[in-house]
């Protein structure tokens, strides 16, 4: 079937604060650049992010890049790449000041230097004592950051497609990425769009946990046509989770509960925390407290008739406290967990938040894989920047308030290499013959099932047993087990049906597209923490309690044909300063 | 009134949001009562939907109150699902 056909220079799939940085810098540079989302970019999920975006300012504190870059590697658990950490860290101040300069409503001090807030892990002097770094508009930063981004868009005269689904990318027989595959949601009809080069902004796959903080339209896309490109995806392992989400729902309920006394209780009625961390006991670090939740509920001292969650108590703080000094936490439990804390405990469970995994780039976000014994050959045509990319500056555990930071560096980075890039590469080159058959093969199966599985029913399925089996709590068995359950799930999604075979704006058709990303990150997430045995910022096993640098200081890699891990180095080497070499980490 | 599933399946796409807790709060409501919306309640949901996500959840939560009262009506149909 012939297909429509666009022409662009470039064409970026997300509105969030990756996709318009780089966006913006496309058309500011007057290329034609074409900027893709499922919905309207104002609400992409980066509207979510509240903490802040970090830089070393030294408006508060004397600060600098150099410790910065340090924390962030410590952050990592040195699974960081340190060029691109040094990379990030010494832009951090200039993306901060040009978003000033686009109009962004920091908060200010008295003196009209932008405030900074301060953060966990954020230090001075090499983790001597706690420094501010992190710049807020209020707790609107995402908000704030999109509007502004987006304006400066429109002003630009950047292309939008909005309510367009990108299914997959085209490849020519050479692996250069060409274009893509979109389908404009509203008609349901289906373009082949030819451009020089693609950008992957599309964000996390959080919601590949049945608890999760992420709202619904992250489904990792982005990571989906990468993998059914024969691209890897790295260090799938690694997620950062939050322990007290809303059980159920995922909402998050602040930590500042447990500072204000707040307990964690089991089936039991223990306050079980006092057994995993004596001295700290509820306020012990995220990571030790997610993991006491997880062990208690795979152990089987859940709450609940499935056993699978436990109980923040504060009743016994009073009305009075409690309406004081948590009353959004009041208004949150009511509203999503149908409880009052003044009478009842809250139903919580560690909650999934962010992905430090994604599509392997170096710094300028270009794409790259191993080829001909080379670990990071580009991928002509292709970056990946924002929450779907790895580059890596996250490693095996993200520095609150490093995302927002990484989606206006290499946002823009990648933008300006771009935009050298097109000098030397002005041509477009040919689309395939068969360009489209594939995405039009994987909906024509959707169009013509008359039986098979529900959507609803094998992605409840799929984030069960994500969620069982690569949480927080992990061990050969949970792991080996949740493998061969996902498998099962991969199976049941190649046979899903779905009723409605209308084009014209069919959700069950864009859900059932959407779970065959999820998948995708699913297997990656399972199969490459069953892989790594050893303990490492965020991925932590019972069977291997220690971090092993001898034999698992390296980036995982996996590809979806076979589902093969690879493994390639972490660069250890900075663009400048001398490496920071593993230690141990204690804070 | 029955509405036309284009319409209808348009709502319930852009009913999805930045925010989680959004997702959350419009699923619930609209699992009650997308069908028996009357032909002015949808155009008071469909404005709603443009507002900005945070803008939206304040009202929700009901931290904020619409202005005119078809808006406070429907507002409050969200509030209570
Ligand atoms: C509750 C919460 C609070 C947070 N707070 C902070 C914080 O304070 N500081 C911080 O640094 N980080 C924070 N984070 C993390 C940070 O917000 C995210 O990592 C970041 O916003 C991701 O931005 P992005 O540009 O990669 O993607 P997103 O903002 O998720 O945007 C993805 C875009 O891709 C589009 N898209 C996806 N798939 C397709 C497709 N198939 N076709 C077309 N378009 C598609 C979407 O429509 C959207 O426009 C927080 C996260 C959460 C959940």
């Amino acid at each position: 079937m012939a297909l429509n056909k666009q022409i662009f220079d470039t064409l970026i799939v997300g509105g969030g604060g990756s996709g318009l940085r780089a966006a913006l810098q496309l058309a500011e540079a007057d290329h034609r650049v074409a900027v893709f989302s499922k919905v309207f970019p104002t609400r992409s999920h980066t509207v979510a992010a509240q903490g802040g975006i970090g830089a070393s300012l030294g408006n508060m504190q004397e600060d600098n890049w150099l410790w910065h870059m340090y924390d962030t590697i410590k952050g990592s658990d040195y699974l960081g790449d340190q060029d691109a950490i040094e990379f990030m860290c010494r832009k951090a101040t200039e993306v901060v000041y040009e978003l000033e300069h686009f109009g962004m409503p920091f908060d200010r001090n008295p003196d009209g230097t932008i405030y900074q807030r301060p953060f966990g892990g954020h230090s001075q002097n090499f983790g001597e004592k706690p420094v501010q770094r992190a710049c807020a508009a209020a707790d609107r930063t995402g908000h704030a950051m999109l509007h502004t981004l987006y304006q400066r868009n429109v002003r630009a005269r950047c292309q939008f497609f909005v309510e367009w689904m990108a299914l997959d990318l085209i490849r020519d027989y050479e692996g250069a990425v060409v274009g893509l595959v979109a389908m404009e949601m509203e008609t349901g009809q289906v373009m082949l769009f030819q451009s020089k080069a693609v950008v992957l902004a599309t964000g996390g796959a959080g919601r590949i946990y049945r608890s999760s903080t992420n709202a619904y339209i992250n489904t990792g896309d982005g990571m989906g046509m990468a993998a059914r490109a024969g691209i890897p995806l790295e260090d799938m392992e690694f997620w950062q989770f939050h322990p007290t989400g809303v059980a159920g729902a995922g909402v998050l309920i602040t930590e500042g509960v447990r500072g204000e006394g707040g307990i964690l209780l089991n089936s039991q009625g223990e306050r079980f925390m006092e057994r995993y961390a004596p001295t700290m006991k509820d306020l012990a670090s995220r990571d030790v407290v997610s993991r006491a939740m997880d062990q208690e509920i795979k152990e089987g001292r859940g709450v609940g008739p499935d056993k699978d969650h436990v109980l923040l108590k504060l009743d016994h703080l009073g009305p009075d406290v409690i309406n004081k000094r948590l009353p959004g936490i009041r208004e949150i439990a009511i509203k999503f967990a149908h409880v009052d804390p003044i009478k009842e405990p809250i139903p919580v469970v560690p909650t999934c938040h962010y992905q430090m995994g994604g599509i392997p780039t170096n710094y300028y976000g270009q794409v790259v894989v191993p080829k001909n014994g080379n670990p990071n050959s580009i991928v002509p045509g292709l970056y990946a920047i924002g929450e779907c990319a790895c580059v890596s500056v996250h490693g095996a555990n993200r520095l609150g308030t490093n995302s927002l930071l990484d989606l206006l560096v290499f946002g823009k980075a990648a933008g300006d290499h771009l935009v050298e890039w097109l000098k030397t590469n002005p041509q477009h080159r040919d689309l395939p013959k068969d360009a489209g058959d594939f995405s039009l093969s994987r909906l024509a199966r959707l169009d013509s099932s008359s039986s098979g599985e529900s959507v609803h029913e094998v992605g409840q399925e799929l984030r069960r047993t994500v969620q069982n089996h690569a949480g927080v709590f992990r061990t050969e068995q949970l792991l080996s087990e949740g493998v061969e359950k996902i498998k099962e799930v991969a199976e049941r999604v190649k046979r899903t049906h779905v009723k409605d075979k209308s084009k014209v704006f069919n959700t069950a058709r864009i859900e059932a597209l959407e779970l065959e990303n999820l998948i995708v990150v699913a297997e990656a997430t399972l199969v490459s923490a069953e892989a790594r045995k050893e303990s490492r910022g965020a991925h932590a096993r019972d069977d291997f309690k220690e971090r092993d640098d001898k034999n698992w200081l390296k980036h995982s890699l996996w590809y979806q044909e076979g589902n093969r891990m690879d493994y390639k180095p972490v660069n250890l080497k900075p663009l400048t300063v001398e490496s920071f070499e593993p230690k141990v980490r204690v804070y | 009134m029955q509405l036309d599933k284009n319409r209808k399946e348009r709502i319930i796409w852009r009913s999805r949001r930045g925010l989680l807790e959004m997702d959350l709060i419009l699923e619930r409501f609209l699992s009650k009562h997308l069908d028996s919306l009357s032909e002015d309640e949808i155009l008071v949901y469909d404005g709603f939907l443009q507002l900005p996500d945070n803008d939206f959840l304040d009202m929700a939560m009901g931290r904020k109150d619409p202005q005119d009262i078809l808006e406070i009506a429907l507002m409050n149909k969200i509030r209570n699902s």
